[in-house]
């Protein structure tokens, strides 16, 4: 995919690809064909050595990349016979959360997700996916149906928050995250989250709860934004790299406290450099953990789920 | 004791915000300015006579308000914060711990115990907004699910006041897990018939509301009580609008038909009683 955003520190990247690029143009390639291939393996090198370096503001910065595949590419590529399903039945559709009926293999799934947008008309529309408690209603919605019907649920989890606005607040933004923890808790089907990009707060956590939380390589998750975090407890928004750093928000950290149960690895670059190569890793891992969940009996898939987040945290007595 | 208790600004490190009420002899109500004596205070459960201001208490004030004399005995006390992320902003987060400790004698942003009201076992958790803003991290979430846990064993009701600003930062992804880990445990006392209670006082936001505080069976709110998930300063950021007066307020919720009651703390106990004797007297089986 072509980018057209370059992260800060992929310029080095860049710079030699421009180089690459006129050398190629060049008339008479043939003769500098071999510095051309020397170049090319020093931007392989430059990328792969860059990226297993990455700081946790530099893995913000991907999961936020506006080249990032969101839900809707992801129930795209790796499930088929997508039916979208709208509406809360209660105020409106919200498009910052979207879900609906769909299969993988020859497993039948609910699947629901945050929704981005890729410029201002649909970020606009999608509310930078930010979703108001109709969203967290039409999830809530979706999460019955699929219980109803014995179909297990795929969640992708990608939000810079829950909206904090006005009438979101009057429509109770708080009941309805909570009332989802609530359900999610104690579904009577099995339950994937994966986190594909941001991770932020209830906002996140609104339909993130299951028997099995995936997490991509450079997706962030955590109680806040870094930059919230900066402006609260620093006083000021200039210090997101620290807070990033201090709220241990990557995909490797969660593991370490028992929050993530598997990293999904994305394509050197970041999912947005080879989508294709993404949904091909995530198609795969979902049908097996599937058909690993699909093997638990519900009495016990429930008691598992509750004493997962009952072992979620670190005290001292 | 000072007649006043009250602190020289230029040494003070928390906003007057995250404070509870000062244990001085008087009082000075913040809303109508009335001096208060002590022992006036008491008598109203901590609530200004004058203008029925409700004036921030922990849970050991709560636990005089709401339980039979002599009833109380404290669970869980030694259940204490650590530090697993090593978390350091401004200052690091086990500063931050040992100073609040020292400086409130509580067991960290929430109290939890067992008592009884006009005789009717309770299991009962409370937040102390005066510890670290009342902020939910792994302590607040363990000792929630093991109070509750009492009141299945002994088969009572749970009732838990909230009074916090949200999660934890310093425990970050672990403390936004409390919120998946209560609510999980909420549903095993659904399951048993148990009834629980939420009672939200000022301020309940953010994680905390999102969570445990709105899944009452029934939701009890303190008046003027601050109760919203997102604040209003990071509100009116957002939509760049002033909010309208009394928004967010317990009055508000009520009106939009977010809690059930708005109670004076004169009435609580009551109230609470009243309440729990019809969610316990159905006929089961």
């Amino acid at each position: 995919m072509a980018s057209n955003s370059t992260l800060d520190f992929e310029k080095p990247i860049v710079e030699l690809e421009k180089k690459i690029a006129e050398m190629r143009s060049l008339a008479d390639t043939l003769d500098i064909q071999p510095q051309i291939e020397e170049l090319e393996q020093q931007v392989e090198r430059l990328r792969s050595e860059i990226y297993r370096n990455l700081t946790r503001w530099q893995r913000v910065q991907i999961a936020r990349h506006p080249d990032r595949p969101y839900t809707l590419d992801y129930i795209t590529h790796c499930l088929t016979d997508f039916v979208e399903l709208h509406g809360d039945r209660n105020f409106r559709d919200d498009p910052a959360i979207v879900g609906g009926l769909a299969s993988i293999g020859d497993t039948r799934v609910v699947v629901v997700g945050h929704q981005k947008g890729r410029d201002t008309k649909s970020n606009l529309y999608r509310n930078f996916g930010m979703p108001n408690p109709e969203g967290y209603r039409k999830a809530h919605r979706l999460f019955s149906l699929a219980e109803r019907f014995s179909l297990p649920v795929i969640c992708f989890l990608d939000t810079p928050g829950a909206y904090p606005g006005l009438e979101a607040e009057e429509r109770g933004q708080a009941e309805a995250i909570a009332r989802n923890l609530f359900q999610m808790a104690a579904l009577k089907v099995p339950i994937i989250i994966v986190i594909i990009g941001e991770g932020a707060s209830g906002g996140a956590l609104g339909i993130g709860v299951g028997d099995r939380i995936l997490m991509l390589e450079n997706a962030w998750y955590s109680v806040i934004a870094p930059e919230s975090c900066s402006s609260i407890l620093w006083r000021s928004w200039e210090y997101k790299e620290q807070a990033a750093e201090a709220l241990k928000l990557t995909a490797p950290d969660l593991v370490d406290v028992g929050i993530v149960d598997r990293i999904i690895p994305e394509p050197v670059g970041g999912a947005h450099r080879d989508p294709e190569a993404m949904f091909t890793t995530m198609q795969s891992v979902l049908r097996e953990e599937l058909s690993v969940l699909g093997s638990i009996t519900t009495s016990d898939l429930v008691t598992k789920r509750r004493k997962k987040f009952y072992a979620m945290g670190v005290w001292t007595e | 004791m000072a007649w006043f208790l009250r602190k020289s600004k230029n040494i003070s490190d928390s906003s007057p915000a995250q404070r509870e009420m000062p244990d001085g002899l008087w009082t000075k109500c913040p809303d109508c300015s009335t001096i208060i004596y002590r022992k006036e205070l008491e008598e109203h459960a901590y609530t200004c006579p004058n203008c029925d201001h409700h004036f921030r208490i922990g849970s050991a004030k709560y636990v005089s308000v709401l339980f039979d004399e002599g009833s109380w005995t404290e669970t869980d006390r030694e259940v204490r914060s650590a530090d697993p992320l090593d978390f350091v902003d401004t200052r690091p987060y086990k500063a931050r711990l040992k100073e609040a400790y020292s400086r409130t004698d509580l067991p960290d942003a929430v109290t939890t115990g067992t008592g009884r009201i006009y005789g009717m076992p309770v299991a009962f958790g409370c937040m102390n907004f005066g510890f670290v803003g009342g902020s939910m991290g792994s302590v607040v979430g363990e000792k929630f699910v093991r109070a509750g846990r009492r009141a299945l064993e002994s088969r009572s009701p749970f009732v838990f006041i909230s009074a916090s600003g949200g999660a934890r930062m310093q425990e970050a992804a672990l403390s936004l897990m409390q919120m998946a880990k209560t609510s999980a445990f909420l549903t095993e006392l659904a399951e048993a018939g148990l009834p629980y209670i939420s009672i939200l006082t000022d301020p309940t936001t953010g994680g905390v509301s999102a969570s445990y505080a709105m899944l009452g069976d029934v939701i009890i709110a303190e008046p003027k009580a601050l109760i919203g998930f997102a604040g209003p300063r990071v509100i009116e950021q957002t939509i760049r609008k002033k909010l309208p007066e009394g928004f967010q307020r317990s009055e508000f919720l009520l009106e939009h038909g977010m809690v059930d009651m708005v109670v004076h703390r004169h009435d609580l106990k009551k109230s609470l009683y009243t309440v729990l004797s019809h969610l316990m007297g159905g006929k089961r089986g």
